[in-house]
């Protein structure tokens, strides 16, 4: 399995944002092996950053690679289309 | 309510032509507006223009939030109205906030969200260039992209209130489905903003018409109805404004010379200095003359006039006037005359108006002579052609300039034109010019009908034209019935009859 390069957006640490990184670390470590780099953005602190991806809302989750390049919007709370997005099928 | 009240929304000028003065001083000041409009009404460029001038004329920088067209788009197709706005970016008076979709990627949603990025990315560039104008353009295509509108109205509402907070003046654009109907297709209006305008771009007759619509300023005063605009090469939109133009000019009681002394005694002394004449008449009978006369006849003084020509070429009116005795190159080359002719065709109406407005600014002049107004009746609607008739009568008057118009009656004998319908209460004076048919002979008749402040000539006298101009001769006596159309010979001893009809008798 090849490297999961991700990029989590959040817009201040809101409950919807520490939803949003708990559910992602908790689907990557269930499905992704620890073959993942993982960046936290807060839309706050590095507005240039958000406005280089063109991140309107938030909590989005880019994944840069393995290609095709996936944007996943929302706090990730809905596992299933979170592995639709990463292009992952659940296990089981 | 006097306008210093510090509880009423103070205004913001735009600096757009003619709009601040229809929205009496400017969009409210620190408040959101939405500006609707279908597709082609020139949303887009009014929100451009928004931040464009206040970058240009106040030195007030603006965010162009763009949910639809690229940054690269909006640069490139703005460049065709004056305005470098890749050039503001790099002062740092602009900046773009781009929303715009990115081709070729597909998204998820996958729980909640809200667009608390895309407000941090506002305030930052709004921080960044210190902004005080803002513009989003246009929500449609974020209702199209966030399937939960409900909740895209109330992050709406949220930016409006982070604007308000930072008294950022903002105008956001959607889209409307039809011209006339629900305001706005997401109901945007209901739950975001206090001020509405409404642009239009209607097919009406044949002709398009742009107008614009200032339909609520909570808790300000504002223009109602519409107002046409067109959007200029090099200018972008310019709003004409109607019914907003004062009616605050001095009314002035000194005479110029109409051209011909008779007409000018018919008038009792002259046209007035800043009153607005109309000619009206079937064609060939000497409406042009009039026009020329009145332009040659103010150079005796160093009185410039500025000839708008709309049925004939220059060299058809030089040739005329050279015909009765008016050298036109002369006083052109002297600097007292301007002509200038064009088709009615070669533009909209709106164009006319603001070409015209052009052309006398630059020029002053103390005389304006239009041949025909009446021409320009066939390129626009009965609407377009009434708003242009008081645009133009309301700028000479503003300017004390004198106007001549003449106006062609669509039958021979008799009648009345639309324009006299649209025109005649603005006019100061109106002169009649009729041919009289008798005894199987056609002759032309003359009358002042109106002429507003003083005494005039209540008779129709008959006139010919001949190589040194119009002469009026004598009234028509034992004639009724000339204006209607139907002219009948009277015998005299009826006359008589009649005169003595209202003196009082001996009782006896």
């Amino acid at each position: 399995m090849s490297k999961f390069v991700l990029k989590l957006y959040i817009t201040g640490h809101t409950p919807q944002s520490e939803r949003a990184i708990s559910n992602l670390r908790r689907i990557c470590e269930a499905e992704l092996n620890a073959q993942f780099e993982m960046q936290v953005i807060d839309v706050l602190e590095h507005p240039q950053l958000a406005e280089n991806d063109r991140i309107i809302a938030t909590p989005t989750l880019i994944k840069s690679l393995p290609p095709p390049l996936r944007r996943i919007i929302g706090d990730l709370s809905d596992s299933e289309r979170v592995l639709l997005g990463l292009d992952l099928t659940p296990l089981s | 309510m006097p306008s210093n009240n510090p509880s009423m929304i103070s205004k913001l000028a735009t600096g757009i032509p003619g709009f601040d003065s229809i929205a009496k001083g400017g969009l409210p000041e620190g408040r959101t507006t939405l500006l609707a409009g279908s597709a082609g009404s020139a949303k887009t460029v009014f929100a451009v223009q928004f931040l464009a001038e206040g970058v240009r004329q106040f030195g007030q920088h603006g965010v162009f939030v763009t949910f639809e067209e690229a940054p690269a788009d909006i640069r490139r197709n703005m460049a065709s109205l004056g305005w470098d706005i890749a050039a503001w970016e790099a002062e740092g008076r602009w900046a773009f906030v781009d929303a715009s979709p990115l081709p070729g990627e597909t998204e998820v949603i996958a729980g909640a969200y809200d667009l608390g990025a895309l407000l941090a990315r506002i305030e930052a560039a709004v921080n960044r260039v210190g902004a005080r104008r803002l513009a989003m353009d246009s929500l449609g295509s974020l209702f199209s992209y966030f399937e939960n509108h409900a909740l895209i109205r109330s992050e709406l509402f949220r930016i409006s209130t982070a604007l308000k907070l930072m008294n950022i003046t903002a105008i956001m654009t959607a889209e409307r489905t039809q011209e006339y109907g629900d305001i706005s297709r997401y109901g945007v209006e209901e739950f975001v903003v206090d001020n509405v305008m409404i642009l239009r771009n209607v097919l009406d007759g044949e002709k398009r018409r742009r107008t614009l619509e200032l339909l609520k300023f909570r808790g300000t005063n504002h223009q109602k109805g519409e107002y046409p605009l067109t959007v200029l090469p090099g200018q972008g939109i310019v709003v004409i404004p109607l019914s907003a133009i004062e009616l605050k000019q001095r009314s002035s009681n000194t005479r110029i010379a109409s051209g011909s002394h008779e007409l000018d005694t018919m008038c009792g002394g002259g046209f007035f200095r800043d009153s607005i004449i109309l000619v009206s008449g079937a064609t060939g009978c000497g409406k042009t003359l009039i026009s020329t006369e009145f332009a040659a006849s103010g150079a005796s003084g160093d009185e410039r006039c500025l000839f708008l020509a709309f049925e004939e070429s220059r060299d058809q009116l030089t040739r005329n006037a050279t015909g009765w005795g008016k050298d036109f190159e002369d006083l052109e080359s002297r600097g007292l005359l301007k002509v200038i002719a064009a088709y009615p065709e070669t533009m909209g109406l709106e164009d006319h108006l603001i070409a015209i407005k052009m052309a006398i600014d630059e020029f002053q002049p103390n005389r304006v002579a239009v041949d025909s107004l009446s021409a320009l009746e066939r390129v626009s609607t009965v609407k377009g052609y009434r708003e242009f008739v008081i645009g133009l009568t309301s700028f000479i008057k503003h300017r004390e300039i004198a106007g001549l118009f003449t106006a062609t009656t669509p039958r021979l004998i008799g009648g009345e034109s639309i324009t006299e319908a649209h025109i005649s209460t603005i006019t100061d004076s109106i002169i009649l010019l009729r041919y009289v048919e008798m005894f199987g002979e056609i002759t032309r008749g003359i009358t002042v009908l109106k002429m507003r402040g003083s005494a005039h000539d209540k008779e129709i006298r008959e006139f010919s034209i001949d190589a040194s101009g119009m002469h009026i001769g004598q009234a028509f006596r034992n004639v009724t019935g000339i204006l209607s159309g139907h002219p009948r010979h009277v015998e005299p001893h009826e006359i008589k009859r009649l005169d003595t009809l209202f003196t009082d008798h001996d009782e006896g």
